[in-house]
């Protein structure tokens, strides 16, 4: 299985070039290439399209199993190969719960038998994902799964004694654990950023002290146990100070950030439509614009999407019975290029860094986020930065259609996207 | 008009309007011996209530029966809604059937914008027309509420512009609050919240009002003012020690009320907690305006129905 990329521009640097891939891995780089080629060639031209390493998502809900209504994981593999992914994390919150072998085992099998994109399952931090009883870690770190991240996603491991141990237990294993950081008895009913908006609208405040009380408490508990702590999808301002104070106290601290958290606000919830409820909720444009800064600056690390479908009666109903969360595979490539690559805040490396780079170290994947260079793997996502589309939920990949940017003109598309040299997806179309 | 969400759906003229019809159609019902008039004949007008209610469900069917109009009452345990229908569903049955108006009192914030939102996308795909009343949604708004306060504010002051109202108790948890702030600062009243800092909203700095913590401050120069009602399992909440300090630092007892001018005007939306937020015999006296705020809740609910289906396409 042989592949010839041409007229290529790696990270949007420097000449076209041609890249020659012998099974899965990269054997030449330069021009003019394109001559060498003979018939059993796939060649797949890039036409001047910027060449990045393949995504890598840390969050993310496929909802397989329990949840097939809203996505399987054959179709948000699907949603990931088109917006450039080659590996994913599934989050834990499926039914059953992803908090024993047989459940992550079961989900890495089915990822890998529909082929698009590596699913990593993540493995709950507590049985149930009820906070009380530390889930069989190690059982999962071992399995065939290879569980490297663990965490208890949507909910957060509130009770500061299974946090610590759950670190502490971590420590040994070389996983990390990914705090969804909230502190729920300070949430209770929480609907919305608590602030102007919520309080006109009449919805429970979620308020930021949640989330930065919990980060400041689990950077503690890190420090000791010196454990590695990933934060997932920040959301408030202040939590970014709490961040860069413990990775200059050498804390072993990562953080994400979700597109939707890099652009929207809770401006956007005066019509009530429960497609813009998530959690940790929209907050204030002075939030959006701290979280840009500080992923441009590194103290947050990468965007992860926190892709959340949802099937439209989960979605279509009253503000409160709504679930939270929204679709984010395919449009975080061009969230990223209209918040940070548009403004100058992130050139195509930075891209690579939050997007690729940075979260396969997190993640502990040694094949993904790797340089561009021969005897790397040819894991790519080719991008034409000059493309423009308008977002529609019902024409992406996800069973559901759950997308607050519905109707948006986006810049950027990815055109092609490559596992291990194989096109996995190619001109918005799925690999057969 | 095509629905009635908020008070920010209207400006001070469609306000005055309303309010003016209100009056209009109290006089027109003064004296009479059949309380009826004829104009929504033919309509229908249901209501949908998923909380209890006495006073604000019984003064829209007394509203729409004095207007002719068939009412219909749907109330959430006696319907599908406890067999785990939507709220969706519900709604666009209930268009089906051919409502001309669903007034719905619902828990959850924003519920009456989104059945409005989904009224418009039928209304677009079969053309029936259904027009929606919030009767009080969540902790967001209760329109009609503010309206009837207003109109009683008009007949016992003479006018809203430039009269001084405080609201007092839990603004936090309070529609009422919300559409009162809202539509007497619209009409050009001067507005001020007395509540202790846990009851009051975030961003309530940002509202057309100003904030106090002192009751007693107020009160000698108010025109009016208008008591929350607490609600017991508030206290669960941390949100003051107990119902006797509350009492002590918000409450409106009898010599509280003596501080106030004697045109002001003592209002509560019901239901009230007597002895808690209002002693009883501040509610019984000349100052209070509550069976009056009653009384004008149909005549102004009338308005309502009036303004969203005379004239409208049937």
């Amino acid at each position: 299985m042989n592949l010839l990329i041409t007229n290529a521009r790696p990270y949007g640097e420097g000449e076209l070039v041609d890249v020659v891939v012998r099974d899965g891995v990269v054997t030449e780089i330069g021009a003019g290439l394109a001559g060498a080629r003979d018939e059993s060639v796939e060649v797949l031209d890039a036409d001047g399209a910027v060449l990045l390493p393949g995504f890598v998502d840390l969050h993310t809900h496929l909802r397989e199993p329990g949840g097939e209504e809203s996505e399987t994981i054959a179709s948000g593999s699907a949603a990931a190969a088109l917006g450039g992914f080659t590996a994913v994390f599934a989050m834990p919150n499926t039914d059953p719960v992803a908090d024993s072998e047989v459940v992550v085992e079961h989900v890495r099998r089915r990822g890998a038998e529909v082929g698009l994109v590596d699913v990593h399952p993540v493995g709950a931090v507590t049985v149930g994902l009820a906070g009380e009883q530390m889930a069989e870690l190690g059982t999962m770190a071992r399995s065939r799964a290879e569980v490297r991240m663990f965490s208890d996603d949507g909910k957060c491991v509130n009770d500061p004694v299974i946090m610590r141990r759950a670190l502490e237990y971590a420590s040994a294993l070389n996983v990390v654990i990914a705090q969804h950081a909230e502190d729920h008895r300070l949430t209770v009913g929480a609907q919305a950023h608590e602030g102007v908006v919520a309080s006109r609208l009449g919805l429970a405040g979620w308020p930021a002290t949640a989330e930065e009380t919990i980060v400041a408490r689990d950077c503690a508990l890190a420090r000791e146990a010196k454990a590695a702590l990933h934060v997932c999808h920040v959301s408030s301002a202040r939590t970014i100070d709490v961040l860069r104070a413990a990775k200059a106290a050498g804390v072993r601290v990562s953080a994400e950030v979700t597109p939707h958290h890099l652009l929207l606000t809770d401006a956007a919830l005066t019509s009530y439509d429960p497609v813009n409820k998530v959690n940790p909720p929209l907050r204030t444009a002075a939030d959006t614009r701290a979280m840009r800064e500080a992923l441009a600056e590194g103290v947050i690390d990468v965007v992860a999407t926190d892709h959340a479908p949802h099937a439209a009666q989960y979605k279509d109903t009253e503000w409160a019975a709504a679930r939270p969360g929204m679709l984010g595979l395919q449009t975080a490539l061009s969230i990223v290029v209209h918040t940070m690559v548009e403004p100058g805040l992130l050139d195509w490396r930075g891209v690579a860094r939050v997007l690729s780079e940075r979260p396969a170290e997190i993640g502990g994947l040694p094949d993904h986020g790797r340089p561009i260079a021969v005897g790397e793997p040819a894991t790519f996502a080719l991008v034409d930065p000059d493309g423009v589309w308008t977002v529609r939920g019902g024409s992406l990949a996800s069973k559901a259609a759950n997308t607050p940017f519905e109707g948006m003109r986006l810049p950027a598309t990815v055109t092609a996207t490559i596992l291990r040299g194989r096109i996995t997806a190619r001109d918005g179309k799925v690999a057969a | 008009m095509k629905h009635l969400l908020s008070v920010t759906d209207l400006d001070a003229a469609a306000a005055t309007d309303l309010l003016d019809t209100s009056d209009r159609l109290k006089q027109a019902l003064l004296g009479r011996e059949v309380r009826k008039l004829p104009t929504l004949r033919g309509r229908t007008v249901i209501t949908m209530f998923y909380e209890n209610s006495t006073r604000t469900r019984v003064s829209f069917e007394v509203a729409g029966k004095w207007m002719s109009a068939d009412t219909v009452n749907v109330s959430a345990s006696g319907s599908s809604v406890s067999k785990g229908e939507s709220l969706r569903d519900t709604s666009l049955t209930l268009s089906a059937m051919g409502a001309d108006c669903v007034i719905v009192r619902h828990p959850a914030s924003g519920a009456a914008h989104r059945m409005a939102a989904w009224s418009d996308r039928d209304h677009e795909a079969t053309g029936t027309h259904t027009s929606i009343v919030n009767a009080g949604d969540g902790t967001h708004e209760h329109p009609t509420q503010a309206l009837l306060d207003a109109a009683t504010l008009r007949d016992r002051l003479g006018g809203i512009a430039g009269r001084r109202i405080a609201i007092v108790g839990d603004i936090l948890h309070s529609r009422v609050a919300r559409s009162n702030v809202f539509l007497l600062a619209t009409l050009g009243a001067d507005v001020v919240l007395v509540a202790p800092p846990t009851l009051l909203p975030v961003g309530v700095a940002e509202w057309p009002c100003r904030v106090s913590d002192s009751l007693d401050a107020e009160l000698p120069a108010l025109d009016a003012v208008m008591m929350l009602r607490v609600q017991a399992e508030r206290m669960h909440g941390a949100f003051f020690p107990s119902a006797r300090e509350y009492a002590i630092g918000y409450g409106l007892s009898a010599e509280r009320a003596a501080l106030l001018p004697e045109h002001a005007v003592v209002m509560h939306p019901g239901p009230m907690v007597r002895g808690m937020e209002i002693a009883p015999s501040v509610a019984d006296s000349a100052s209070s305006a509550v069976l009056a705020q009653v009384r004008n809740g149909v005549h102004v609910r009338m308005a309502v129905l009036y303004h969203l289906l005379a004239g409208a396409p049937a």
